[in-house]
């Protein structure tokens, strides 16, 4: 047999190492494969963090390699082998003590001091002129958005202009949930009682995923969300689209006038009545779900969860303790005829 | 015959022995290490996949609730008791614990708060808030089943058998150190663990009252944690990280300790800087005390705090890092020996320097606002606490399993053991610092495929798998080496400290002579100790056993009871066994 020559198979190690670390490697040149990634940032706040970040890896793989080059070192060098001799009986030394003391506290200053500073930039600022206000309410399980100086109100989409700076105010209606759209910004709790902010500024037009992050009960593996962040072209359609209120129901349409009359019947109990709890401008008026003035609009339903297509919001519509497990929205046993109706008529709320 | 070790279920639920009771709980905590791993395997194997539906969110949410519950305080914390319990005494010289029938109470409180906890899957409503239970979700209003219940009685419960050990050994500690075993002699092991008692004692009181508050406020509609009465729910974040951060060091501290013995042991070499290592310890425990609202960047609390508290929380870094380094010396220039124990140290401190490093990445509230919440710190604090804590006591087992039960694990079975679990311990954890940096938050049960993790969690999943071929190997190790038992003499791996001058097991009244102590390394030095004989000069008297420690616990578990059923009746006729049973085991005579 031919001895493999080293050098050869340790390239080969690392091509081999390269494979497996390729798709993280893509990570930094295309976000697509981790639309939810960290590590692709999109606002100027996710970029402070991400350049912190990069900073404390740094430093940290400094020190890695060391101690784990020692402790390498340490376990093949001083291996005991026939014959080796009893080792010295040393007790210690000052000197290498203090070095080894020093050396870390001077490396976390060179962490500390940039963290401190990206703290004060991201946090400790003025809010910039022009923001825009978005009021975050955080429901079990999925989110409202709404923007106070355009009145409108959403759920589980948030659209933003590029390039303008927003402001997040946000609170919770009941658990504690957590904002956290990693590309736009780091997490920040919504507690009620409490109101709590965050302030960037996205870069680029692109569906940015975000979800909660603090635990919040069943559901909070689905409580979900997306922000559409728009050319302020864009944006200000969709503002127009929404303060023209949604279309009226065509009321020659008998599906839709079914549906229609599907959502506004009060039912036995109450709570099982769609417009209890559900608002559709010049229908309804609920508040403890989503506002439907527009939901035809909206690319997803159920928090984030399905596509707003009508087989999805049949299913969501027959079915919500089965997409979306401890749901507040109750089972009401529609009909399959009820439940077309109630598609054809929602996806007209456009 | 005084001397002779009692036998039969009765000498065992009697038994003031602090061996005896260091391998109840040794057994206790191992089993429910076993529970805990069980549970992780179903988590993983729910997560294998996105979107896969192997068990359902009410059950994913309960498994890891239990989960780390579990393994914090009825796996990681027990565990470190058996050493406390075994070690302890031998190392400073002592016949036994100072008190050593609350000693026994300890142990028959957990294990019940341990039973109480666990019997909640029984009932199909095990806790589902989390093991930190955030508040408002656990309040009557958002959890309205007695899940919440089971946690918050069964950790006040657990609570008690952790505070009563924790004034039992420092009071062992201060008061029974042999002749000449002066503080700055003590083992490092016994030092760690003293730091640790004094963690305990001081921060399970601050879970205790938050715990309290919860309890009233679900029991009696009191509004501590009701926002809508004026409270806070910040308060109860700020109490349970007020503990929950010196519980971390609790969990590691006593790992240090054991690294601490086994690394000068087999690398034939004092440990290194063995006042620094010492004070490191001492220091880390205090500053441990200032760092909680890490925990809590996410929260909001302003630039001053958050500047603040990543300062302190950066400062634990140097006396852990000088821990490090003066290990790593200790190895340096020395004879290394690659037991099973040996393999475990030096793993600790290749692993737990991971989790040092991304510690400090999250120390860094910017960068924390990211990770906090993600699989980024369940990777960060499985480093620390498996690859740390884990790590140490798997060290501890295959060092003093000698001692305790007079023969050695199986070399050859303890290092398959070693290497699966740090292979799968590894494939687990590491891919997880990647799936929470490209967006995998913890706590889900489902997570989307065009989240694009699906291939990262796999590679969690068999790792975890893995790790349970590991811990099957370690079974198998523990039986077969019972069969193959060949006796191990008193000192098997020729260590340093007091443990090893006498018999393995040691007799009842562990030394037959007091011994008197002239250095740091008694057995390693020429008149290190006095001679310990085999036998006493004079028959010595050991304190028969009682049954009042158990009977108290079990009033205990009553009034716990009556809690968890909101049954006055049942919770006064606790309190009253309680009290009855305190008043016999305050008047038993003891000396029989």
């Amino acid at each position: 047999m031919v001895p493999k020559p080293r050098g050869r198979s340790l390239a080969r190690a690392v091509a081999a190492l390269l494979a497996v670390l390729a798709p993280v490697v893509l990570v930094a040149c295309n976000g697509d494969p981790y639309p939810q990634s960290s590590l692709h940032p999109a606002s100027d706040s996710a970029d402070h963090i991400d350049g912190l970040f990069r900073q404390i890896v740094f430093w940290a793989a400094i020190v890695f390699v060391i101690v784990e080059g020692l402790i390498l070192y340490a376990v093949i060098k001083f291996r005991a082998r026939p014959g080796s001799p009893d080792p010295r009986q040393i007790h210690g030394n000052t000197t290498a003590e203090l070095a080894w003391t020093l050396a870390p506290a001077v490396i976390l200053v060179f962490i500390a001091v940039p963290t401190i500073k990206t703290i004060f930039a991201m946090d400790g600022r003025a809010v910039p002129e022009g923001a825009l206000e978005v009021e975050v309410i955080g429901h079990q399980w999925w989110w409202e958005f709404r923007y106070p100086s355009l009145n409108i109100t959403t759920a589980n989409e948030m659209h933003l202009p590029a390039d303008r700076p927003v402001r997040l105010t946000m609170t919770s209606v009941d658990v504690i949930h957590a904002f956290w759209v990693p590309r736009l910004m780091g997490k920040r709790d919504m507690i009620m009682g409490r109101n709590t902010r965050l302030v960037f500024t996205p870069d680029s037009v692109a569906t940015y995923m975000g979800q909660c992050a603090e635990f919040c009960g069943t559901s909070h593996a689905n409580m979900r969300f997306r922000v559409m962040v728009n050319t302020a072209g864009d944006f200000d359609a969709w503002v127009a689209r929404h303060h023209a209120g949604p279309v009226a129901a065509d009321t020659t349409d008998t599906l839709i006038a079914a549906g229609e009359a599907s959502f506004r019947r009060i039912r036995q109990p109450a709570s099982n009545s769609c417009i209890v709890c559900h608002a559709i401008q010049g229908v309804s008026a609920g508040v403890l779900g989503p506002n439907l003035s527009h939901v035809g609009s909206r690319t997803t339903i159920a928090g984030g969860l399905l596509p707003n297509d009508s087989a999805s919001m049949a299913r969501w519509l027959g079915d919500p303790l089965g997409v979306k497990p401890g749901s507040l929205m109750p089972q009401i046993g529609l009909t399959n005829e009820e439940i077309a109706a109630l598609v054809a008529y929602l996806h007209g709320k456009q | 015959m005084a001397n002779a070790a009692p036998t039969g279920l009765w000498s065992w639920l009697t038994t003031t022995d602090h061996k005896r009771i260091g391998i109840l709980y040794g057994a206790t905590a191992f089993l429910f290490f076993l529970i805990g791993g069980l549970e992780a395997l179903l988590l993983r194997w729910q997560l294998g996949s996105p979107e896969s539906t192997v068990i359902g969110a009410e059950a994913y949410n309960q498994l890891f609730t239990m989960h780390g519950t579990t393994m914090v305080f009825l796996a990681i914390m027990p565990f470190s008791a058996a050493f406390f319990n075994y070690v302890i005494p031998l190392q400073i010289g002592a016949r036994d614990v100072a008190f050593p029938r609350l000693n026994a109470f300890s142990y028959w409180v957990f294990l019940l708060g341990g039973l109480f906890l666990n019997a909640s899957f029984l009932v199909g409503a095990a806790p589902d808030g989390g093991w930190f239970g955030y508040l408002n979700l656990t309040s009557r209003q958002f959890s309205p089943g007695m899940n919440i219940d089971f946690w918050v009685i069964g950790l006040q419960v657990l609570g008690i058998a952790s505070l009563a050990a924790g004034f039992n050994f420092i009071t062992t500690i201060i008061n029974l150190r042999a002749p000449g075993m002066t503080l700055l002699r003590m083992p490092v092991f016994t030092w760690m663990s003293f730091v640790t008692q004094f963690l305990i004692i001081t921060a399970f009181p601050v879970i205790t009252i938050g715990l309290v508050f919860l309890m009233f406020d679900r029991t009696f509609g009191t509004t501590f944690y009701s926002v809508a009465a004026g409270g806070d729910l910040l308060l109860w974040q700020h109490l349970f990280w007020l503990f929950g951060h010196p519980e971390v060091y609790i969990l590691i501290l006593p790992s240090m300790g054991i690294v601490s013995e086994v690394l000068p042991t087999f690398s034939r070499k004092p440990l290194f800087g063995y006042v620094v290592i010492v004070y490191s310890g001492v220091l880390i425990g205090l500053v441990g005390w200032g760092v909680w609202a890490h925990h809590m960047f996410s929260t909001g609390l302003g630039p001053i705090a958050d500047s603040v508290f990543a300062a302190s929380t950066m400062l634990i870094a140097v006396p852990t890092g000088v821990k490090i380094f003066n290990w790593i010396a200790t190895m340096w220039g020395g004879r290394i020996e690659f037991k099973t124990p040996m393999l475990f140290a030096v793993g600790f401190i290749a692993m737990f320097t991971i989790g040092g490093l991304s510690g400090v990445m999250h120390s860094s509230p910017p960068a924390d606002l990211q990770q906090t919440d993600t699989y980024f710190v369940v990777a960060h604090f499985h480093y620390v606490l498996v690859g740390g804590a884990i790590f140490g006591l798997f060290a501890g087992m295959y060092y003093w399993w000698p001692k305790v039960f007079g023969h050695a694990l199986n070399d050859r079975l303890g290092k398959w053991h070693f290497w699966l679990f740090m292979i799968g311990f590894n494939l687990t954890f590491f891919p997880m610092h990647l799936s929470g940096l490209l967006g995998m938050p913890r706590r889900v049960y489902t997570y989307g495929d065009e989240l694009g993790l699906g291939w990262l969690n796999a590679m969690s999943t068999w790792g975890s798998l893995i790790q349970g071929l590991a811990i099957l190997c370690f079974l198998w190790n523990i039986w077969h080496s019972r069969r193959t038992a060949t006796p191990a003499g008193k000192n098997p791996w020729g260590a340093a400290t007091l443990e090893w001058a006498v018999s393995s097991p040691p007799p009842v009244y562990n030394f037959s002579v007091l011994p008197k102590v002239a250095n740091r390394l008694p057995l390693w030095t020429r008149n290190g100790v006095n001679e310990i004989p085999d036998e006493p000069p004079a028959p010595i008297h050991v304190p028969g056993g009682s049954i009042w420690p158990l009977c108290t616990a079990v009033g205990i578990l009553i009034l716990g009871t009556g809690g968890l059923l909101h049954s006055i009746p049942v919770a006064i006729i606790g309190a009253l066994a309680t009290a009855v049973f305190i008043y016999l085991w305050a008047f038993e005579p003891f000396e029989v």
